[in-house]
Formats: C-alpha cells, structure tokens, sequence
C-alpha cells in the first residue's frame, strides 16, 4: 500500500478545519512544521509528515487593511510559533490597527460560509 | 572566461502599438500590431520568423493563437508564464535557441486591451489556503511586503511617494507616457487608500498596450537598419508562487537573478548608464535598487531621496516614466526592456521620437532592464549594451 492513499493534504486539512480542528503537518523525521499542507516536507523532501494539532499561537509577520466603500477588512501573513507563515485574517480589532509583531491566537471560524482560520489579538 | 552566451544575440527590432487607450481592439490584435511593427523597425520579412515568444494573461496557448495568427510555422514556440518578468525569461531562452542554430529570428511580443476593455482580468487561479480570507492580488500582496518593508526598516509613505513622483517626472519628459501631469510627495501619500499602505498612486497604471521585439544573432543584426543592442546577460529566479510562501518579504529573488546577470554581463550595477525597473508598485523600485545592488538592504529609503532617480539625478531609473505614469497594461516585462534597449539606440542616432531635453540619456551604452511577475515571485534580469560594450 503507497503511502499516499488516501485524502491529499489538501482534502486532509479542510476535513480537519469543517470539523473545527487547526491541524498541520510535522514530520516524523526532521521534526519540523510544515504549513500549507504538502505531500513532503519542502527543501528536505520527507515524505512522513504526519497530522498534529497547532498551538493556534502566532506573531502578525506583516499586515494590511483592504479598503472600499464596503469598509475594510484585514489581511495578514502569521507566523506560527511552530515556525510556518501563513496568510490569515485578524479580527476583533479595527482592521487598520493591527500591527506587525502583535501576538495572535487562531480559532476556526466562517468567512462566507467557510471554514477558515482566524485569529484574534491574544488576550482579547 | 566570458559566457558562451553573452553577446551571442541582439535585438534589431522593436515596436509597441497602442499603448493608453486602444477601443476595440482586442489583445491578440495588438500583439500583432506590434510584431509588424518590430519586424518593420528590424527589416526582416515575417517568412523569416522561426521562433515564436509570448504570455499574456488571459490566454492558455498564447504562442500557438500569436503563430497562428501571423502565419508562422515555428521552429521553436515558447508560452511560458512567469508573469510580468516571462518576456525577459523568453529573451534567454531565445538566445540558447537562436545560438543553437535552432532558429535564426525571434520574435517576443505581449499584448493587452485591459484598460478598454474594463480592467485587469487573469487566467490565474485561486491560491490555496489564501483565497478563502480574500486578499485582493496582486495589490494586497504588495501591500503586506511595503508593511513589513515600512516595519523592519523605519520607511514611511512619504518614502514610497518619492519613487512615484520621480517616476512622473520622466514621464513629464515623455510623450509617449499616459500620465504627465505634475504630482507630489503630498498628492501620492493623501491619494485614496487602497491596501495599507498603499493608495491609488502607489499603484501602477492599468492601460491597453502591446510590445515586441526581435532577436538575431549578433552577425546578422550588424545589418539590420537600427543600432542592434546585445543581449549581454541574463538571468532568472524564483523561490515562491503565493506571498505567503516568500521566504522575507523585504528580499527579492532578484538578489539571486541580478548577480548572475551582471556577471555573464561582465559588467556590474554601477556600469549601467539606465535602470529600468518592473514598477508595479512603489515598492518594487525600492526592493530592486536593493536587491540589483545599487544600495544595501534597507536603505533605498534614502537613496531614493532628493531626486536622485529622478531626470538630473546621479542614476536613470524608469526613464520612460515606469509602470507607474507609461504604460502598464497588466505585464509590463516587455516595456522595461524595450525601454532600456531605446535608450541605447537613441544614444548612438537612432531616431526614437521626441523626448524632452534630459529625457534621452546622453552616452547611454549599457542598461538593465529587470522584470517582476506574480507577488514579487518570479524576478529577471536583463543587461543590454551596445556594439563597444562587447
């Protein structure tokens, strides 16, 4: 049996997600996180990335605030503290106030009726 | 020892067709206005054409719809789609065939009637696990890079706006540009805002236009009926797709294309008499001038500052007037390198229109001409130089 059978990671992560679980890859050998979902760990080339539950805790990299008429919303790159970036929205705040090296924590939420990752100032 | 390549080829042609407003025509149309044009400036019948090189952002097969068009049963087609960078990727890749003996002309061309046609429109897709928070690309993109640029560096909008008021100024010297009229540091930074940090006029134009250009081997562009301008270098990187993969939003990959060009080149960024840079942004001049190596890492800032890339100042960057206030109709590769090979053409007699005084750069022999595409992801780097540079 390959060790690919089965749902890809991209399938993997979104069935996590609609179940409310963050979840990203590790791999069993290098010990590093990998985010977004892959078949092998980048650069590397592992192939055991295996499914585990992210801390949710992070560090706004870089932010900015999309404006129209409609208002604005938020758009920011987090890092993760088991080392990924990802692209994300933070919320609770102005999106205009959100501030690079500000400490954010995910939770899985809706945007349009899909699941997503979203995170809010820690503490709030 | 020189590179087997540098040199091998030269452009003995270019053309661009309408650029600003084009009503009615469509993108393919224009493409092809543009190679008559090119082949017209070059002297070469179109039966001579075996290489076929193009992108577009809006078509699957764009080499097989363009020699089709034309009427060409290429030797050698080339689609490839790196973004806006991808016609300076084509120019390399021309010349390994074109040296090869694969083919004996090439033709490069892009074309686009965005503007008129209702605004920037791809054939793109979706990035997984950033289009469910609906960042807005590619300006949401750059926005996040100015952030953290802005962040790490202490730079302000006020330093952005410089790298579009200098952009203007060139192109007050250019009537070919789309925009001419007088603009401030204070017009750029209270301009409507778009993506923080960036306002409208952080942003490049959005307008119809299309441009080609042919290659040949050095020996037969010597008799061509313009100046041919040598392709010396060129080099191509990239390390990520999406924004949120860029390893550090404040380095390009042109740090990595950029040496290597300059060193097939054998000429350094300090050699180069024009600059001209894949502004699609404000903040593309300023990683460029860092990443080509015109000032260290951070401080473009300030390079930038007191009208140094402005006309009259110590270096020539985005002469025609840039992405910013030419031409900028979705892929703007092609428009960076037309313009440095111009500038060399107009420096030894060509006759390439009118310019204001100070708008053709006096003893122009060597120009770099670098290409952007995607978010800041793939980077290319032209270096073009006259027949002495050799």
């Amino acid at each position: 049996m390959s060790q690919f059978d089965g749902p890809g990671p991209e399938a993997a992560f979104h069935a996590h997600l609609a179940e409310g679980r963050f979840m990203i890859q590790r791999s069993a050998s290098t010990g590093r996180h990998v985010f977004y979902p892959r078949v092998m760990e980048p650069c590397s080339g592992t192939a055991d990335l295996e499914w585990v539950e992210a801390s949710g805790l992070g560090t706004v990299y870089a932010t900015t605030a999309n404006r129209s008429r409609d208002g604005a919303y938020n758009i920011a790159l987090v890092d993760l503290d088991e080392g990924p970036r990802m692209m994300a929205r933070v919320e609770g705040i102005d999106a205009g106030d959100v501030t690079i090296g500000m400490r954010v924590r995910a939770s899985v939420g809706e945007i349009d009726g899909t699941p997503a990752v979203i995170f809010h100032p820690e503490g709030a | 020892m020189a590179h087997p390549l540098r040199g091998k080829v030269a452009c003995a042609g270019l053309a661009t067709a309408g650029c600003g407003e084009a009503p009615g025509r469509n993108s393919m149309e224009l493409m092809v206005e543009a190679v008559h044009g090119a082949l017209a400036d070059a002297a070469i019948p179109l039966s001579e054409v075996g290489g076929v090189f193009c992108a577009t952002a809006v078509h699957a097969f764009p080499a097989l719809s363009l020699a089709e068009h034309l009427g060409v049963h290429p030797k050698y087609s080339d689609g490839s789609n790196i973004g806006g960078s991808s016609f300076i990727a084509h120019a390399l890749t021309a010349a390994m065939a074109l040296d090869a003996g694969i083919i004996d002309v090439a033709v490069i061309a892009y074309g686009s009637n965005q503007r008129t046609a209702g605004g920037f429109r791809s054939i793109s897709e979706p990035m997984p696990f950033e289009a469910v928070y609906k960042p807005r690309n590619p300006i949401t993109a750059y926005a996040l890079a100015a952030s953290r640029y802005l962040h790490q560096f202490g730079a302000t909008k006020e330093d952005l706006a410089e790298v579009a008021v200098a952009a203007r100024k060139w192109a007050a010297l250019n009537p070919e540009a789309f925009e001419r009229d007088p603009l401030s540091v204070e017009d750029v930074v209270g301009a409507r805002m778009i993506s923080d940090p960036l306002g409208k006029l952080d942003c490049c134009l959005v307008t119809d236009g299309a441009a080609a250009i042919v290659l040949t081997r050095a020996d037969r562009a010597k008799d061509g009926p313009r100046p041919p301008v040598y392709l010396l270098g060129a080099a191509m990187a990239h390390h990520h797709r999406m924004i949120s993969a860029m390893p550090d939003l404040t380095v390009t990959a042109a740090s990595d294309s950029g040496p290597r060009a300059f060193e097939m080149a054998g000429y350094g960024p300090g050699d180069m008499h024009t600059v001209q840079l894949y502004d699609a942004f404000t903040i593309n001049t300023l990683l460029f001038l860092e990443d080509l190596g015109y000032c260290a890492k951070g401080e473009a800032k300030d390079f930038v500052k007191g009208g140094r890339i402005s006309p009259g100042g110590d270096l020539a960057v985005n002469t025609n007037g840039g992405g910013l206030s030419c031409v900028h109709p979705g892929m703007y590769g092609l428009f960076v390198t037309i313009e440095a090979i111009r500038q060399i053409r107009a420096a030894l007699g060509s006759d390439e229109g009118p310019r204001e005084p100070g708008g053709w750069i006096e003893g122009a022999r060597l120009s770099v001409g670098h290409g952007n595409g995607g978010v800041l992801s793939s980077q290319v780097t032209g270096v073009w130089g006259a027949a002495e540079t050799l």
